[in-house]
């Protein structure tokens, strides 16, 4: 199914996945994955373990090839529209013994602007500073990553996408390990985004608090189950779909292919 | 640069090499390739002996340019052999380190030979190294290589940082991950292979890990510890060349750089292994000398405002101490004018009772804090912070002294404020 | 090493020269093989070549103490700094957080720093030759003083292979399951950190007791290109052990013929013998070499091209359609191609299709795969229609790739999912 509606014609679309299909060593794990995604939504991207979740942000950001299919931000291709786009990766994709303050870090969200061998300058500090003040932790901006508690280190993740400028957010399991007050003020940030306009990604790994948080909802397990705003698709069946059905049947299909897929 | 002595072009040299060494093996360690310097290193061999064959001297940059060779066909093996075979980095690079080495010993022997021309004295100081043997020309190609290296460092720094720190990142950013991977190790081949007829082989690596993690103890910023690791690298250089007279000076170099690894290890602030230990040692210390004035003051409260005199005994059932420790506390407490120790019993001075009292407040503070806050603690404690009165913020210091004094056990300092008991321990008879 | 008289020549038995040489690489590799195994498999193959230079200090010390090369004071210096290299890299890295690989590097290339620095130093009498550190002296292993009848490097190698071997057989499951599954190793009562300190030690005492025969770099390749050669042809432990010491003989006695052939050194040429054996298996492999599985996928894509044209021939023939379907037409619909060509000529030669001058045909044979193509292809677009809830038009895609796969279990499985009495999304009859 598709997320192809009326909406489609009223609102501008920030964010469209066609067909998408992504296989880890020859073995599919994304199915022909197809929606869009409408602007100034805060969208949650949920599933059970396993469904696929990280690896639709991670393709969806030519992080991970694609077996098939193409991305469009605001209809153009995503690798013309990557100043567009923020990304929140998961904690544990990072070094954090790396010798980089907070404030180094935040700052990287800016280097996509400067350009080949430019150096931050004072523009750049001070966007860097705005969105460590966002996130709330101007205090910390000296200290050396290592002694961060979790919490600290996702807002500092966070203060360097919003260090990015961009109109598309992708966070991937934000909330993560994370204590209930960071949870709370990293919500409300993200909600102050979409406010603004932008259109944030969520990676959600809770149904408890899939309701509160989110306006639009991405169901997804290995291939899209739902799509569309968040009352209409939160509902019982869905969520029977996603987490209850029987895959065996693609798992065979995968299986099969990846035994005899070709390598090259 | 021709008037220079020798001594005086080694010293040069080495520490070139020194300096580029320690730059360029910080981004090789803080990306885990380590050990990627001493495969370059073994590799380089069959192009050096390839080079000379076609050569027939021996031209350091003819040689290092056979050497770049086959060293980049090195890693392009290994990458090679990880991304399409079943055999993992580690023994692909074991695997291509150690072939290529026995390539280039045979072609040493096949160069060996009588029938083979050409000046041959030159080849072995690859092996182990003769700064000895640097001649005038090599010197510049030295300062060459390090002002290119060092230069594409400095200009591509934010790069280099950023895509050694969160790769995925990087490339989300737009920039060309794959490529600027190459670069850094393109720097990490140059610097290796011209380093070698100075160090010799194996010790090339020790050049490229040694400064760089050497000085990683010294900081937690990485431009000080580029400048750090070069400077060391560079004082490496000179000091084991000194040293190494009539030793063989690469040995020497990397001994130098081993000892001042060493050293930071021990005794590098913060970082250091003897700087943990006291830091450790210093916090149990003051915990325990916390924990004596807090059980001086609970086992007096419900005497207060006289301040109670208490039996040592009482004291060391309280908390189970050691009784050497817990009269070496006494003796410090008593030093401090904290406490009168008269005829094996404690009393608070009145300087003391402050201190006891406002730790006992801040201790209470805490317990009821995390009693109700558990769930937010994490976030909104301060970790670094030295005094425990600054660990939250004061918004909610006020809203649990208030608690505090609702429930009755908020301490006072000064002795003539009535407190309500609560369910303290009733100090047992002696 | 020592160059004695040949009186002592004359002192072993009548066994040619060449044997001896080929007989102590051969020992060499199987001893190194034998436990360079289980560096492969644990990844601690640069351990290994860690160990082989950090040894370079103990040896020396050894040597000055004994002064000598006589095997125990060897070995007991062997195994002190095979212990100590791991002692110091694990305590690097754990307590003063040192990058593993860092660590590694750290500790032996001070420690191999430290041995030049001791070799250099003449001690009363015989000396060691630096450049026998690098290269080794196969050369010169027939003329060492005999030990037994044999010569003593060779007599040296023999006992740490007996050694290995036996520590071997003895821990044989608590090797194999610590080196797959560390953490279970320890529920199950084995210590995995006992296993690694021993697994090192016998590293050091092997590297030791190869290193006047192939020196310490090319021990290197001794302990990890023959494991990794056997691990590229097999899958079970044991067959691996066996496969990587018969690699190992053949690199030695490869590396002999070549050495004597070409008249270069002999420790050199086994290594550049293990490589190419390694390389050999890269390439030929039976279940992991390229060109295996090149052959495969090209197997697959023929596989893929038949059934396509099968197919199609098929649905022309539903939609009864009097325009014929040419050779030419058909391959170019598939993609054409010489491979397509080949496929087209593969099924006309198996019966499944007839070529009719202009015209193809499928013959009953032929009908009846395709048949069962068509049908798994419409039972798969079903599946993604009813379960999956993709659109009508997403579906032919995805089942035209998927439908070469689906083997007659998966295909009743799909029956039994599906409801395919009423016909595929399109609204075609789903074949029997």
């Amino acid at each position: 199914m598709t997320c192809i509606s009326r909406q489609r014609f009223m609102k501008t679309i920030a964010f469209e996945i066609h067909d998408m299909t992504v296989a880890y060593h020859r073995r599919p794990v994304l199915w022909d994955i197809d929606f869009t995604v409408p602007e100034g939504k805060l969208v949650g991207i949920v599933g059970p373990n396993g469904a696929g979740k990280t690896t639709l942000i991670k393709a969806a950001l030519g992080l991970v090839p694609l077996a098939s299919g193409k991305v469009e931000i605001y209809g153009k291709p995503y690798v013309d529209q990557r100043h567009l786009v923020g990304y929140v990766p998961q904690r544990e994709s990072v070094d954090w013994d790396f010798p980089v303050t907070v404030r180094d870090v935040v700052l990287m969200g800016t280097y996509g602007r400067l350009g080949w061998f430019r150096r931050p300058g004072r523009a750049e500090r001070e966007i860097a500073d705005r969105s460590l003040e966002q996130v709330d932790i101007a205090a910390l901006a000296h200290r050396q990553i290592r002694q961060l508690s979790g919490g600290q280190q996702q807002r500092v993740f966070l203060a360097r996408a919003l260090a990015q400028e961009a109109q598309l957010y992708f966070l991937d399991e934000p909330f993560a390990g994370v204590d209930a007050a960071t949870e709370s003020a990293i919500v409300e940030l993200l909600q102050t985004l979409r406010s603004g306009g932008k259109t944030v990604l969520v990676v959600h790994h809770d149904l408890q608090t899939v309701r509160e948080y989110f306006d639009y909802l991405v169901l997804l397990n290995m291939r899209l189950v739902a799509c569309g705003p968040v009352e209409s698709t939160f509902t019982k069946e869905n969520l029977h779909k996603t987490y209850g059905g029987r895959l065996t049947l693609l798992d065979e299909a995968a299986e099969a292919m990846r035994k005899q897929e070709p390598l090259l | 640069m021709s008037g220079l002595s020798l001594s005086e072009k080694v010293m040069i040299g080495t520490s070139l090499l020194g300096g580029m060494s320690g730059v360029v093996g910080s981004f090789a360690v803080l990306r885990r390739r380590a050990l990627v310097g001493d495969m370059l290193s073994h590799a380089a061999l069959p192009g050096v002996c390839l080079a000379f064959l076609v050569l027939g001297n021996r031209d350091l940059l003819g040689l290092s340019l056979g050497a770049l060779a086959t060293g980049l066909l090195a890693i392009a093996t290994v990458t090679v052999i990880v991304r399409w075979t079943r055999t993992k980095e580690d023994a692909a690079i074991g695997i291509v380190l150690s072939t290529f080495f026995g390539v280039g010993v045979v072609l040493l022997s096949v160069i060996q030979k009588p029938g083979v021309s050409g000046n041959k004295a030159g080849l072995n100081s690859y092996l182990f190294g003769e700064p000895a043997n640097m001649l005038t020309g090599d010197l510049y190609l030295l300062a060459i290589v390090a002002a290119v290296t060092l230069l594409t460092v400095a200009l591509l720094y934010k790069e280099f940082q950023l895509v050694s720190f969160d790769a995925d990142f990087a490339q989300t950013q737009g920039w060309p991950t794959l490529r600027l991977d190459l670069a850094m190790m393109a720097a990490l081949a140059v610097v290796t292979i011209v380093g070698l007829p100075i160090v010799g082989v194996i010790l090339m690596a020790a050049m490229i890990i040694l400064p760089a993690a050497t000085a990683r103890f010294w900081t937690n910023r990485l431009p000080v510890m580029l400048l750090l690791a070069g400077a060391l690298g560079v004082a490496a250089g000179l000091i084991g060349t000194k040293l190494g007279r009539d030793l063989p000076a690469g040995a020497t170099i990397v001994l130098t750089a081993a000892a001042m690894f060493v050293f930071s290890l021990l005794f590098a602030p913060q970082r250091g292994v003897v700087a943990r230990i006291l830091a450790e040692w210093n916090l149990r210390q003051r915990i325990s000398r916390e924990h004596l004035l807090r059980s001086l003051y609970e086992l007096g409260e419900t005497q207060l405002p006289q301040v109670a005199v208490l039996p040592v005994e009482q004291l060391q059932a309280y908390r189970y101490w050691k009784p050497r420790s817990l009269e070496k506390l006494l003796q410090w407490a008593v030093g401090k004018d904290l406490i009168k120790l008269v005829d094996a019993h404690a009393q608070l001075t009145p300087l003391g009772l402050r201190r006891a009292a406002d730790l006992t407040k801040v201790h209470r503070l805490w317990e009821m804090y995390l009693m109700q806050h558990a769930d937010i603690a994490a976030d909104h404690v301060d970790r670094d912070a030295d005094e425990t009165e600054h660990l939250l913020p004061e918004t909610v210091l006020v809203e649990l002294e208030q608690h505090l004094a609702d429930e009755g056990r908020l301490p006072r300092s000064l002795p003539e404020v009535p407190e309500s008991p609560h369910e303290l321990e009733a100090p047992r008879e002696t | 090493m020592s160059h004695p008289s040949p009186i002592l020549f004359a002192a072993l038995p009548e066994v040619s020269v060449d044997a001896w040489i080929v007989l102590t690489g051969a020992a060499t590799n199987v001893a190194c093989a034998l436990v360079g195994c289980f560096l492969v498999l644990r990844r601690m193959s640069l351990m290994g070549d860690a160990i082989s230079h950090a040894v370079l200090p103990g040896l020396v010390v050894a040597f000055l103490f004994s002064g000598s090369l006589s095997i125990v004071p060897l070995f007991v210096g062997a195994a002190v700094v095979g212990l100590l290299t791991t002692f110091l890299t694990q305590s690097l890295h754990q307590y003063a957080r040192v990058p593993s690989d860092a660590s590694m590097g750290v500790v032996f290339t001070s420690l191999f720093a430290l041995g030049v620095v001791l070799l250099k130093y003449n001690v009363s009498g015989v000396h060691f030759d630096v450049a026998c550190v690098y290269e080794g002296a196969l050369e010169y292993v027939p003329f060492a003083e005999p030990v037994l009848g044999l010569p003593r490097p060779l007599f040296t190698t023999l006992v740490v292979l007996v050694v290995n071997l036996a520590v071997l057989v003895l821990l044989w499951k608590e090797l194999k399951v610590s080196s797959f599954d560390e953490s279970l190793a320890s529920t199950m009562g084995f210590s995995a950190t006992a296993m690694h300190y021993l697994l090192m030690m016998l590293v050091a005492m092997t590297t030791v007791a190869s290193f006047e025969a192939v020196g310490s770099i090319l021990v290197v390749a001794m302990l990890i290109v023959p494991a990794a050669t056997a691990h590229l042809l097999c899958d079970r432990l044991g067959t691996m052990v066996i496969l990587s010491a018969i690699v190992g003989i053949a690199a030695a006695v490869l590396g002999y013929l070549a050495g004597s052939w070409f008249d270069t050194n002999f420790a050199g040429m086994m290594t550049v013998a293990a490589g190419v054996l390694y390389a050999l298996a890269v390439l030929l492999s039976p279940r992991y070499g390229l060109i295996s599985t090149l052959v495969r996928n090209l197997k697959m894509s023929l596989r893929v091209l038949r059934d396509d044209l099968l197919a199609m021939l098929y649905r022309v023939e539903e939609l009864s359609s009097e325009k014929p379907l040419s050779p030419a037409n058909a391959l170019q619909a598939v993609g054409g191609g010489w491979l397509a060509q080949w496929g087209l000529a593969g099924l006309v030669r198996g019966g499944q299709i007839e070529s009719r001058g202009d015209r193809l045909q499928l013959t009953d044979a032929g009908r009846d795969l395709a048949r069962n193509l068509v049908r798994s292809h419409r039972l798969w677009e079903t599946y993604l229609v009813e379960h999956l809830g993709l659109p009508l038009d997403h579906v032919h895609e995805p089942a035209h790739r998927v439908e070469h796969y689906i083997d007659e279990h998966l295909q009743r499985e799909l029956q039994a999912e599906v409801d395919a009495t009423a016909g595929d999304p399109h609204g075609r009859e789903i074949p029997e």
